[in-house]
């Protein structure tokens, strides 16, 4: 299995997800299933092959101008679960450090 | 027969001429399917997860005030649920985004309403359009007009469905790995994924974004290609979008004469259902009528371009799905001492199992130690696949291949086997990483003892900005390669599901 | 044993664009909360960035001022960390193609000028603003603020190459000159338009090795830059010292007290899965982009400063001076142009200073009502010693508040200029005749006295003399005294 146990606790932390303890090896073996089903990409010959991560072209890019697509503070915040006075509200934020 | 009652039988393109002879009202034509069709199959089929007569009648009020050149002026169009639009919710059918109203249109969206249609609703689909079967969907399943027993196809399946019974002669679906064509296979409608970038992906709430790519349904090549005249082209907020000219779909008037399609029957040869080799056969036979000559050759297996998708699709999409955290839109779990809680709480309940799976798997495809073996790799291998297919395309003017290897399957039947279900797809990835355009052609029904007779369909697949040929030889296919019914516009047979 | 430091410094320029770097928000500083927002700076589903040509163009300008190679394809890439003031949970940044690489900062230190080597500079987008838990009813809330998110930023990273907290303030004082001067932004670090991180180590001096690190964070003055540094270069001396080791860490300066925090230690690193930005094709900044962006680059500070002392024969510290602010150097440069360079920077620097300093002008006001010119006429007089300095200066003061030139703005004060030797004759004499002492201490060779006997004359000219004037009439008639005694 290319995945352990421990491995799906990690990367489910980085993730921002909770996988219940009883479910952990299920989904350890489905992305295992996965992973070595991908492994099959070392048979395919890559050389001189560069990655591809985006669109073959060159990105346009904008001039310095304000356009109309700005929300009010009231568009900003009506679909969020809570806001006052213009802040969107969170709960307290214990790792006070931005990295 | 009534002609307003009728409406829904009638091409898009035909619909719209009507609208603007003045012969049938905006209101008529975009009711007609709702009064008829739906009425008779949507509480079975399920295709449309938010309806809103009054934003319904809204939009067909709107569209009434426009010039009456309007290309698509009254035609109603049913859009995927990842579509932003803000007179209907937008949810990807996730818990996640559960009640949630954009305060935007889409770019494609903008767009078809510029051109006159009107959105009559949303269409279901698999969560964040991840799966091949609209099964995993947070309103449940959208079932296939043609045997309830069996899905749809996915992910677009509710905009495939709701097509395919007649709801709306034109629906907008979007295709990360097949996502419009193999749906469309299963429902026995054209499905058109056009080259990446040449539709606007502002607004298409992102999955694997160098993949993703807007896609039309229709039942007529015709409208098809009139619905990617109204929405090709450039658009300012997405930078991968094309700068080039949009080619003149108009072309597809022309005919096949001469043209060379690729014959990769390796790909065929084991692992594919009989109905769907002899929907090929049907349809090679019939661009060959038409004067189009097949060219064999062997091409590179599929399951190199599934084992690629499943690392590149599920990378992005890890990262694309980071946004949804509770804070800005959106279900909030509401019970989180902290904001870490917050987030692991509220995307472990708003993310269906199938969603948690591809973003655990993406996340481990791009973390440190890991990125090279599998996201690079991956990456690597997708240039070769553009590559392959490149070659293929010195050699021909497109590519035939089935859309999936399968007739429509059952419900359940790959639920519980992930890589079963992404194996559907092993005909359609291919395109998306090589950033292609693919159409897929209905080919009548293959019926058979013990079941319903079932939509078969075949794949075309060309080079960059072939949309043109692609559509051209899907109308060949539509009149069956009968030279003579090339120009009859609206005059073909559309395989529609019957009640039992 | 003493220790060396080792610091390297990653610091953020927020730029001056009219929009932010992926949308076309203002980047305004100050509106009210999330009013400068929009579905792509908010992240809003199925919203896609794109490119402000005006940030590429500042990252361009700042990297070429700098001598780093420009990429003519750099890349975005998308880097990832959950945190509520990041919209998308991912910053959109560049990672091992930035649009910048190489390349040195020259910088004073006292007498002499090092450049500071840098690793690279990239564009990228700033995060919005989370506030400190407050109660809500009967819960603790944080409030989260958008309105910043997507504003412009340059990340510039310098080679670990700093020894002492001293250079790194130096280097901080220099980057944000040049920043200014380029006009990509306005450097002010209690505003966050920069700002400061550095990464610390200490070794044993001649140990080739660096020791473990820690990132010292929330360093928002230059001033607390330093003092920070030293704090954290004191507390690991102390633990190395005191026979423990250096854990990766990341710490807070608290510079109100003097204080540091530790943040974070390795076990909890991040692994911030950077993978290139799918929704932004590859960036092309070609050859005529840079050609134009490096015809478009005004002289340098520091190459500015070295024509002065060559052209204008300044000290190395005036012409800094007179560099700080490309406007300020602008001024002198067209005073000069009209008269003694030498006598403007002296003026510019004590008299146009000054009073910019009293009144909180900007130059700009100041140059509006004493323009170079009227400045350079003044100068004139003075070189001409047709006005005596103090008076010179009172002139000046008056320009600051009135039109005129410099004679209708003596004739409106009443103010008549003894300076004709006509006019300070009898005054000479009559000082030579009330004070004898002097003059015969004078005669004898003690030449001293004669700087009383000037200010004797000054005294009675009403400070309306000129100096050398008086003195050069002082030893005419000295000497004259002299020989007829």
């Amino acid at each position: 299995m290319s995945i352990q146990r421990d491995d799906v606790q990690k990367i489910a932390e980085l993730a921002r997800l909770e996988i219940p303890a009883e479910r952990v090896e299920r989904v350890a073996r489905e992305l295992s299933a996965v992973l070595d089903y991908a492994a099959s990409l070392g048979q395919l010959d890559l050389t001189g092959c560069e990655p591809t991560a985006f669109a073959p072209v060159l990105a346009p890019l904008r001039a310095d101008a304000l356009d109309g697509r700005r929300l009010t503070p009231e568009q900003a915040l009506a679909q969020a679960p809570e806001g006052e006075g213009g802040f969107f509200l969170v709960p307290p934020i214990v790792e006070n450090l931005n990295p | 027969m009534s002609a307003a009652r009728d409406a829904w039988r009638l091409p898009a393109t035909a619909l719209a001429e009507a609208v603007r002879s003045g012969g049938l009202a905006v209101e008529a034509a975009v009711e007609s399917g709702w009064a008829g069709p739906a009425a008779q199959w949507e509480a079975d089929v399920r295709a449309v997860v938010h309806r809103d007569d009054s934003a319904r009648a809204a939009g067909a009020a709107a569209a009434r005030r426009l010039p009456a050149e309007a290309p698509l002026r009254g035609v109603p169009v049913l859009v995927k649920d990842n579509l932003c639009t803000t007179d209907f919710p937008t949810t990807c059918a996730s818990r996640v985004l559960a009640g949630y109203r954009p305060p935007y249109d889409a770019t494609v969206i903008r767009r078809l309403r510029a051109a006159g249609a009107v959105v009559v609703g949303k269409g279901n689909m698999d969560e964040f359009a991840m799966g091949s079967s609209t099964e995993f969907s947070c309103y449940g399943p959208t079932r296939n007009p043609f045997d309830l027993e069996r899905v749809p196809g996915g992910s677009s399946g509710g905009p495939a469905a709701a097509v395919a019974y007649g709801l709306c002669p034109l629906a907008l679906g979007s295709d990360t790995g097949g996502s419009v064509r193999q749906p469309a296979a299963f429902c026995g409608v054209f499905g058109l994924k056009p080259t990446y970038g040449r539709l606007s992906r502002y607004g298409l709430v992102a999955f694997g974004s160098s993949l993703d790519q807007v896609g039309i349904f229709a039942r007529h090549a015709g409208d098809a290609a009139a619905a990617y005249a109204a929405l090709a082209g450039p658009d300012p907020c997405d930078a991968t979008t094309r700068l080039s000219p949009v080619p003149d779909v108009a072309r597809w008037e022309h005919g096949v004469q001469g043209l060379r399609f690729g014959w990769p029957a390796n790909l065929w040869r084991e692992g594919v259902e009989r109905e769907v080799v002899a929907g090929l056969e049907a349809a090679a036979a019939a661009l060959e009528r038409a004067g189009a000559t097949r060219v064999p050759f062997d091409f590179l297996p599929g399951e190199y371009a599934v084992a690629t998708y499943y690392l590149v699709a599920t990378a992005e999409a890890s990262s694309n799905l980071a946004r949804f955290d509770g804070v800005r839109y959106g279900f909030r779990h509401e019970d989180s001492p902290d904001v870490r809680a917050l987030y692991t709480r509220t995307r472990s309940q708003g993310f269906g199992p199938e969603v948690q799976r591809r973003i655990l798997l993406g996340t481990y495809a791009l973390s440190a130690g890991y990125y090279d073996a599998y996201y690079l790799t991956a990456q690597r291998a997708r240039t070769r696949i553009r590559r392959e297919y490149q070659a293929a395309f010195a050699r021909c003017d497109l590519m035939m291949m089935p859309a999936a290897p399968t007739l429509a399957f059952r419900l359940g039947e790959k639920l519980e086997d992930p890589l079963a279900m992404y194996l559907s797809d092993i005909f359609t990835i291919g395109a998306n990483l090589a950033g292609i355009p693919g159409l897929t052609v209905p080919m009548g029904l293959a019926a058979a003892d013990g079941r319903p007779a079932l939509p078969r369909a075949v794949q075309l697949l060309g080079p960059d900005d072939a949309e043109p040929v692609l559509l051209a030889a899907g109308r060949a296919l539509e009149v069956r390669g009968e030279v003579a019914r090339l120009e009859a516009r609206h005059e073909t047979e559309v395989a529609w599901p019957t009640k039992r | 044993m003493a220790y060396e430091a080792v610091i390297g410094l990653e610091c953020h320029i927020q730029l001056n664009t009219r929009s932010k770097m992926f949308c076309g928000c203002p980047a305004e500083f100050g509106a009210a909360a999330n009013s400068n927002v929009c579905p792509v700076c908010l992240g809003l589903p199925g919203a896609l960035p794109v490119t402000n040509r005006a940030a590429v163009d500042a990252a361009v300008r700042l990297g070429l001022a700098l001598g780093s190679a420009i990429r003519g394809e750099s890349v975005f890439a998308r880097k990832h960390y959950f945190y509520p003031d990041m919209p998308k949970n991912y910053q959109i940044t560049q990672y091992d193609r930035p649009l910048c690489e190489g390349g040195a900062l020259p910088v004073r230190l006292g007498e002499t000028r090092r450049g500071f080597d840098l690793i690279r500079v990239h564009a990228e987008e700033d995060t919005g603003k989370s506030f400190h838990p407050e109660r809500h009813g009967d819960r603790q809330v944080s409030r989260v603020d958008f309105n910043r998110a997507g504003v412009p930023l340059l990340e510039l990273v310098t080679q670990p190459d700093f020894r002492e907290p001293a250079e790194c303030a130096a280097f901080l004082t220099t980057l944000r000159r040049l920043v200014r001067w380029l006009g990509i932004s306005d450097g002010d670090m209690e505003k966050g338009q920069l700002r400061c991180d550095a990464n610390v180590s200490i070794r044993p001096p001649g140990q080739p090795a660096f020791g473990t690190k820690t990132e010292l964070k929330n360093l928002n003055s230059i001033k607390g830059v330093e003092k920070g540094l030293a704090a954290e270069i004191a507390r690991q001396t102390r633990v190395v010292t005191g026979g423990g080791t250096i854990e990766q860490a990341t710490l807070l300066y608290d510079a109100d007290h003097d204080k540091l925090a530790i943040m974070r230690t390795k076990e909890h690193a991040h692994d911030y899965r950077y993978f290139p930005e799918p929704d932004l094709p590859l960036l092309r900044v070609d050859q005529a982009w840079v050609a134009a962006a490096r015809a478009d680059l005004p002289e340098l500070p520091w190459d500015r400063a070295a024509r002065f002392v060559a052209r204008y024969g300044l000290p190395d510290y005036d012409a800094g001076l007179l560099c700080d602010q490309r406007e300020l150097a602008d001024y002198y440069e067209a005073v000069a142009a009209r008269t003694d360079g030498k006598l403007a920077s002296n003026w510019v620097m004590t008299e146009v200073l000054r009073v910019l300093k009293e009144r909180g002008w900007s130059l700009a006001d100041c140059s509006a009502r004493v323009p170079a010119a009227r400045l350079a006429d003044l100068l004139e007089r003075v070189l001409a010693r047709a006005l005596p300095g103090p008076l010179a200066k009172q002139v000046f003061a008056w320009m600051v508040d009135e039109p005129g030139d410099v004679d209708a703005l003596l004739a409106r004060h009443a103010v008549s200029v003894r300076s004709s030797d006509a006019d300070l004759i009898p005054l000479v004499q009559a000082a030579l005749d009330e004070h004898p002492g002097p003059v015969a201490q004078y005669l004898a060779g003690k030449t001293a006295t004669l700087g009383f006997l000037v200010g004797q004359v000054m005294k009675k000219s009403g400070g309306q003399a000129v100096p050398q004037a008086v003195k050069e009439l002082l030893e005419a008639e000295l000497k004259k005294r002299a020989s007829a005694g």
